[in-house]
């Protein structure tokens, strides 16, 4: 990072303002995934001229809107000190119930709250069981991711739902030329980014991840915050089972299998501790985008697929290498 | 003592981000010398015990150990040398049993290449016996052990290792009475046959009762060396300081009178569950109480149990005369009740998150409108708490992990008091904080006591408890055994109740 020292030493002339901004951004733990993307879309764009294409771009966006609106319910849960593993399912699950509801004939505004709140409740199951029945988060959702993908296969008897229905359009459609996916990412984002930041469940959130026992003494209700933030991730998987449905006009009873772990590498990559505690919104969606950039690449590089199933597996964990190294330096 | 010198550190100098933790330390360690280390928060003590036990390097100077230039990679390898350090943080495992932990890394086995549990129970016992305690079980979880047994099994994992020199960060500071006695006694047998102790303390009468010599750090700079024989506490406490040091705290005392309607009456409080029984007592506005009594006579359990943590089986909590059912920490706060809990780490810090965040943690539900904080307020309110109780840190924002104890002890404090409860429970609310924080602590919660709040807070120091109460209860095995008036009390007189000897 020479340029940035550069810009340092440039600014400690007049005073010492910008110079304590750098020095803030740059230890925010979203900086290096920052950084990251950025390199990353560099090499991509030096190689093929068509990375950098607006029509690609927006393709990019759309691509990894998904696994940013899902990486922000995840953040929320992995902050608090869990994970949820039944994203990808849930996701399928509430895509088939798209399908369902859709083929019943109930309109497009109640269709989209139906799911919603169904999407909600499924998250909510997972809520419960680790907070009333105290199952560790990692099985109780493995069960559920489970028991989500067999009954979207149960009701379908593993043939996939046409959707016909207005409701396609926040998966397929477009405003202008941006795709309404990504407009939904951003303001999941930003919805997400404002409720972590500056709300009060949000810094529960924090709270409960760093120290379970003093957020109880400090009066949080610690059940009730752990419950919210599997809800959220409900809602959000049901959000994002509409999107997946509607981009192909059709619910796929295995939509979404294995997004799970795209979901938990974007929002390791984006500085989230995985012991809790520690995580912000912004840099889980750098993270995911961080993903989207790398696949695009691979295609447009025509490198096999196989071979980006490998790579992002390094990516991720030398992403989360680097970061651990870093924190280590600073802390000795 | 015969002389020789065992440890000698030169030049030591270490520099934290934005810190210089030690600047150029020089200090030698006889063999079988016990020597104190003393100093105020954020002195350095613990930095220097850390260089010294390989927890980390020196930024410069030199460790000589046993007449050899040695760098210390880690840990390990300083206990490999003979250097074993007990940390102020206990490091032990609590899944795992008294004897796992005190063989931890270095299990036992037998011929087959098994774990030998047979004969580490035996070794474990006899090195719990060394320490004069019969009273842990080798095959205890250390999860299940209270603060001052864990202690005891770190120092017995400690001794295990056949250590040459004994690293102690504030061996005795969650002990009881007799059980630092005991300690003490440990130490001196240890020096008899030769190992050399370190020890930081902050209870300056057992410094002076045990140590040979005594080294005093300010700021990272060592003050003064001196033989034990040429010091006088107050010489010291002013070294420590920088200044003379008033050494009596007086408060105005209270007196209350029998009719006055108290403001928190608990009527025969039990739980099984937490081994408390028919507990009763009152307390009345603007009063400090006192629970005292030895580590395990469930003060602890008896304030998390009235602030909804634990259930209680049977008995009544009186709030101004109402019974109140408090099941949850968030009931009691609503009713203007707030715990400073023992264990900064464990159950009061959060660590990853500001010095803001965590002074506004139990005020914020106020500090909100329609659930969106009021940031504004949050940082105006939080910077006055932290300058009326003289937190230092280097800003708001700065992750409350890199504050010293005190100062983190404070912001704790700070955090309850933003919530302006009407009762406060403090316990051990100077465990581990040097003398200046101490007597800050004390005007804090004497200023408290004056504006009508309620105090009621345990403590194992009897001078302490002395020093600060109106009324002092003693617990002993989960019975409240005796009130005593504060004039009528005295240190033995509250040990002979403590236990039980009556």
């Amino acid at each position: 990072m020479s340029d940035t020292s550069s810009i340092d030493k440039r600014a400690a002339v007049p005073g010492s303002t910008i110079r304590t901004l750098i020095r803030a951004t740059t230890a925010r733990k979203e900086f290096s995934v920052f950084v990251a993307l950025l390199v990353l879309s560099i090499i991509v764009s030096l190689m093929s001229p068509y990375f950098l294409t607006v029509e690609n771009i927006f393709n990019v966006l759309r691509q990894f809107s998904i696994i940013g609106i899902l990486a922000v319910g995840e953040a929320l849960i992995i902050i608090t000190g869990g994970i949820d593993l039944s994203v990808g399912s849930l996701v399928g699950l509430s895509g088939i119930l798209t399908g369902l509801f859709a083929g019943a004939g109930i309109p497009t505004l109640p269709l989209f709250f139906l799911v919603i709140i169904a999407g909600c409740l499924l998250g909510s199951v997972n809520g419960l069981l680790v907070t009333r029945i105290g199952i560790n988060p990692f099985i109780a959702t493995l069960g559920m991711l489970s028991i989500a993908r067999g009954g979207a296969l149960l009701i379908t008897g593993g043939l996939p739902i046409s959707v016909d229905n207005k409701i396609n359009f926040l998966g397929d459609g477009y405003l202008g030329p941006v795709p309404v996916s990504a407009v939904i990412m951003f303001i999941v984002a930003i919805v997400g980014h404002i409720f972590a930041t500056r709300t009060l469940p949000g810094r529960n959130v924090f709270a409960v991840g760093n120290n379970e026992r003093a957020a109880k003494l400090s009066g949080i209700r610690v059940k009730s915050t752990k419950m919210m933030v599997f809800m959220i991730m409900g809602g959000l998987c049901a959000l994002s089972g509409i999107i997946l449905s509607g981009t192909l006009s059709s619910a796929e009873p295995t939509a979404g299998t294995g997004y799970e772990l795209d979901v938990i590498a974007a929002v390791v990559m984006g500085g989230a501790s995985l012991s809790g505690g520690i995580g912000s919104i912004i840099g889980v969606i750098f993270g995911a985008a961080l993903m989207g950039v790398l696949r695009n690449g691979f295609v447009l590089m025509g490198v096999s697929a196989y071979w980006q199933v490998v790579a992002i597996g390094v990516v991720i964990i030398a992403a989360v290498s680097l970061d651990s190294l870093s924190s280590k330096k600073a802390g000795s | 003592m015969d002389g020789t010198t065992m440890l000698r550190l030169e030049g030591i100098t270490k520099v934290f981000p934005g810190v210089k933790a030690l600047s150029s330390v020089s200090l030698a360690i006889g063999k079988g010398e016990i020597h104190a280390i003393v100093g105020e928060n954020g002195a350095g003590k613990s930095t220097l015990m850390n260089i010294l036990s390989g927890v980390f390097p020196p930024d410069s100077g030199r460790i000589i150990f046993d007449g050899k230039d040695v760098h210390l990679k880690d840990p390990r390898e300083a206990q490999g040398l003979g250097i074993s350090m007990i940390h102020q943080e206990l490091s032990l495992a609590p899944h795992l049993s008294v004897m796992e932990n005190v063989f931890i890394g270095r299990l036992k086995r037998n011929a087959l290449g098994f774990v030998d549990y047979g004969k580490m129970r035996k070794m474990c016992i006899d090195s719990l016996a060394c320490l004069g305690i019969e009273s842990i079980p080798p095959d205890t979880k250390v999860g299940s052990l209270s603060v001052s047994q864990r202690q005891l099994v770190e120092i017995a994992k400690a001794l295990s290792f056949d250590a040459k020199v004994l690293v102690m960060d504030e061996p005795t500071s969650s002990l009881t009475l007799a059980e630092t006695e005991m300690l003490l006694a440990v130490m001196r047998s240890l020096k008899a046959s030769g190992v050399s102790v370190l020890f930081i303390s902050h209870r300056l009468e057992e410094v002076f009762e045990v140590s040979d010599r005594i080294t005093v750090l300010r700021d990272g700079c060592l003050v003064k060396s001196m033989d034990r024989s040429e010091a006088t506490v107050n010489e010291v406490v002013s070294l420590m300081v920088g200044r003379e040091f008033e050494r009596v705290f007086a408060r105005a005392y209270r007196e209350y009178s029998p009719a006055e309607k108290p403001v928190l009456e608990v009527r025969g409080l039990t739980s099984r569950e937490k081994k408390l029984k028919d507990i009763s007592f009152k307390m009345y506005r603007g009063e400090i109480l006192a629970l005292t009594g030895l580590v395990g006579s469930g003060r602890t359990e008896l304030l998390q149990s009235l602030f909804g943590l634990d259930k209680i089986d049977s008995g009544a909590i009186l709030v101004d005369g109402v019974e109140r059912s408090i099941a949850d920490p968030h009931d009691a706060i609503a009713l203007g009740i707030g715990l400073v809990p023992e264990g900064r780490k464990d159950q009061g810090l959060f660590l990853e998150m500001s010095v803001k965040e965590n002074i506004s943690m139990a005020h914020l539900p106020s500090m909100s409108r329609h659930l969106f904080l009021n940031m504004q307020q949050e940082r105006k309110a939080t910077q006055t708490y932290v300058d009326n109780l003289n937190i230092k840190t280097p800003g708001m924002n700065q992750r409350v992990k890199f504050l010293s104890g005190g100062n983190q002890q404070k912001a704790i404090i700070a955090r309850w008091l933003m919530n302006n409860p009407r009762i406060l429970f403090l316990d051990e609310p100077t465990h581990g904080v040097d003398i200046g924080a101490k007597s800050e602590i004390y005007r804090i919660v004497d200023g408290l006591a004056q504006k009508g709040m309620s105090v009621l807070f345990v403590s194992s120091e009897l001078p302490e408890v002395l020093t600060l109460a109106d009324r002092i209860l003693v617990m002993h095995a989960g019975s409240i055994v005796k009130e005593l008036a504060r004039d009528a009390a005295d240190q033995e007189e509250i040990m002979r109740y403590a236990t039980n000897q009556i």
